[in-house]
């Protein structure tokens, strides 16, 4: 096995008396696409923020590229491409000049910069917008810009902090494409988000943090096998009548949880679950059958929804 | 590798510079495309009516004004030195408290060249090398006015340029410093509130002599009056050994503003 890129260790951040990221453990191999899930205030962007040495940790070690964040802050920063969870371009200059001034910044040749940029920009797909001004385009756009700006540096790692928030479905598979893309040319991943269908999109491996702990860790169909049924029943019984028809479904399936609006049944075969559920003369306004997500996994795991 | 260490401690100049500094202050020069040119012209100006209006105007009325080895020179000649001082103070505050300010608040700039290989101090004398040539080219205008006026009694005029230079970047790398603990636009106003007083008692527009002893002690804290000094001995040729002391007191508040802004910038971008 190739050496890892990150190895976090025991890593703990704190803000006076609390622990944002509370001893959290793990490690990324070159090439691999990994993943942060977890809801809000979990601690995922304070977590992406020591990796990408701009945060000191409180204890535990962490060594990115074989550095230490701690003594070698520039030199790090210098291999990492890095999309904050929100957008910093410059905006008081044009879309091309942000890319052309970012990878000054990393102290690159001009030529070199220029080349790259309009590369990056049609990688982006914003060639037409390159005289643009920052605050004239999309949100969509604004997003790939960044990730265009990122990536200035050729860098080993890309960190993307939750990349695809405030965007419209349209502009979200835009962006997985492109960072699609970015994966099969083995260019390591480091990603958090609070959208299952995005981890389960995006990522290898991922862990699932919650209140700055790890709860679960491995790729997302294991984690889905590991942690919940083939197949979720959902009914829904109207509020009122939710918490009494709990009660008479007990029994079916592995597991039953229950939430304000619905009830869901964890079952290896959700058809038979709700063939149970009719012949206990049980009649839920509405029923659906799905595969287990990682929605699931989060929910088994903290009792709690990933989305608040 | 990696250490085990409880209380991580930072390592020394390698975390802090990057020794790219220029990356900086080619981003500003391109971002002065968008700059508001009125505010330049405003600053540019100002000091030239005061030397108009006091120098050349109420100078008229003034005789018996000295310079600093006791010879008579007209008004306009005395003050015009510190009215120069004062537009390189002026350029270097108004670039690195305004413009920092709202690059620190609403721009998120730092934040962005921070993620790069940038380290703190590259951005601290990046931003603060942009102020001082703001400076400087405030204060080479208002030096080719005061040839223009015959207000530059000696060649040591020409050493005025680098002192102004000097000037502006202790102003600047204080300022910077300061500017960071401000959140509101009424903290802003205190910088306004601190430099006017400064700018009118400095022994910018009458000798120290005027004040009684303990209020002069005050004002030869200060940094302008320094500045009034050091450039009034230079344009005027009356050259003293206490302009030594001057350009210490410069070289002093630059060292300290550049460590003071350097820290700030990593407490708040880095931490
Ligand atoms: N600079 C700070 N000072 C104090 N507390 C902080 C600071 N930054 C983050 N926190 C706290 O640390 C916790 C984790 O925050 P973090 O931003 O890492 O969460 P997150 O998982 O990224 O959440 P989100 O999905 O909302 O982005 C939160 O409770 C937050 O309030
Ligand atoms: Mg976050």
């Amino acid at each position: 096995m190739p050496a890892p890129v990150i190895v976090a260790t025991d890593l703990v951040k704190k803000y006076k008396d609390f622990a944002a990221v509370d001893g959290i453990t793990f490690e990324v191999a070159p090439g691999e696409s990994f993943g942060l899930l977890g809801p809000n205030g979990a601690g995922k962007s304070t977590t992406m923020r020591m990796i990408g040495a701009v945060s000191t940790r409180s204890s535990g070690s962490l060594s990115i590229l074989g550095l230490d964040p701690n003594e070698h802050g520039p030199a790090i920063r210098s291999q990492l491409g890095v999309v904050p969870q929100q957008d910093n371009l410059d905006t008081e200059l044009r879309v091309r000049d942000n890319l052309l001034v970012y990878g000054r910044y990393f102290g690159l040749p001009r030529a070199q910069v220029a080349a790259r940029a309009d590369e990056l920009l049609e990688f982006a797909q914003l060639s037409d917008r390159a005289k643009a001004k920052v605050d004239d385009l999309s949100g969509g756009m604004k997003r790939r810009l960044t990730i265009a700006r990122a990536l200035i540096n050729e860098p080993r790692v890309l960190l993307l902090d939750e990349p695809t928030t405030g965007l419209d479905p349209q502009a979200r598979h835009i962006l997985w494409d492109r960072l699609y893309r970015l994966r099969e040319q083995g260019t390591t991943l480091v990603l958090t988000t609070h959208y299952m269908d995005e981890a389960e999109q995006l990522a290898d491996r991922l862990i699932v943090v919650d209140k700055g702990r790890i709860m679960a860790e491995g790729s997302p169909a294991s984690l889905i096998r590991e942690h919940s049924s083939r197949e979720v029943l959902e009914v829904r019984f109207g509020s009122e009548r939710n918490a009494t028809a709990a009660a008479d479904l007990a029994g079916i399936g592995d597991r039953l949880e229950v939430l304000p609006d619905r009830i869901l049944l964890y079952a290896h075969s959700g058809e038979e679950a709700l063939a149970e559920v009719t012949r206990r003369g049980l009649e839920p306004i509405t029923s659906l059958v799905r595969r287990s997500s990682l929605e699931d996994v989060f929910l088994k795991l903290t009792g709690r929804s990933l989305i608040e | 590798m990696t250490t085990t260490l409880d209380r991580p401690r930072s390592g020394g100049v390698k975390a802090l510079y990057a020794g790219n500094a220029r990356a900086v202050v080619g981003r500003g020069l391109l971002a002065t495309r968008s700059t508001n040119w009125i505010i330049v012209l405003t600053g540019v100006f100002e000091p030239i009516f005061y030397l108009l209006a006091m120098g050349i105007g109420l100078g008229s009325y003034i005789s018996g004004v000295t310079d600093a080895r006791g010879d008579q020179i007209p008004y306009a000649a005395f003050i015009a030195p510190a009215l120069l001082a004062v537009s390189a103070m002026n350029g270097a505050v108004y670039d690195s408290t305004w413009n920092v300010f709202f690059k620190m608040h609403f721009g998120k700039l730092y934040q962005g060249m921070l993620a790069t290989s940038l380290g703190p101090l590259d951005v601290a004398l990046g931003e603060i090398s942009l102020a001082l040539l703001r400076g400087a080219a405030y204060g080479t205008t208002f030096l080719l006015v005061m040839q223009a006026l015959g207000l530059n009694l000696s060649w040591t005029a020409l050493l005025a340029l680098p002192a102004i230079l000097l000037i502006a970047f202790g102003f600047a790398s204080l300022g910077m410093g300061i500017t960071s603990y401000l959140k509101t636009f009424q903290q802003m106003d205190w910088i306004q509130f601190v430099m006017l007083p400064m700018f009118l008692f400095s022994a910018t527009f009458y000798p120290i002599t005027v004040y009684p002893e303990p209020i002069q002690w005050v004002v030869q804290a200060l940094p302008l009056w320094h500045g009034v000094e050091l450039v009034r001995g230079l344009t005027t040729g009356a050259l003293t050994w206490a302009m030594l002391v001057h350009l210490g007191y410069f070289l002093v508040m630059i060292a300290l503003g550049l460590i003071f802004t350097t820290r700030r910038l990593r407490a708040l971008f880095l931490d």
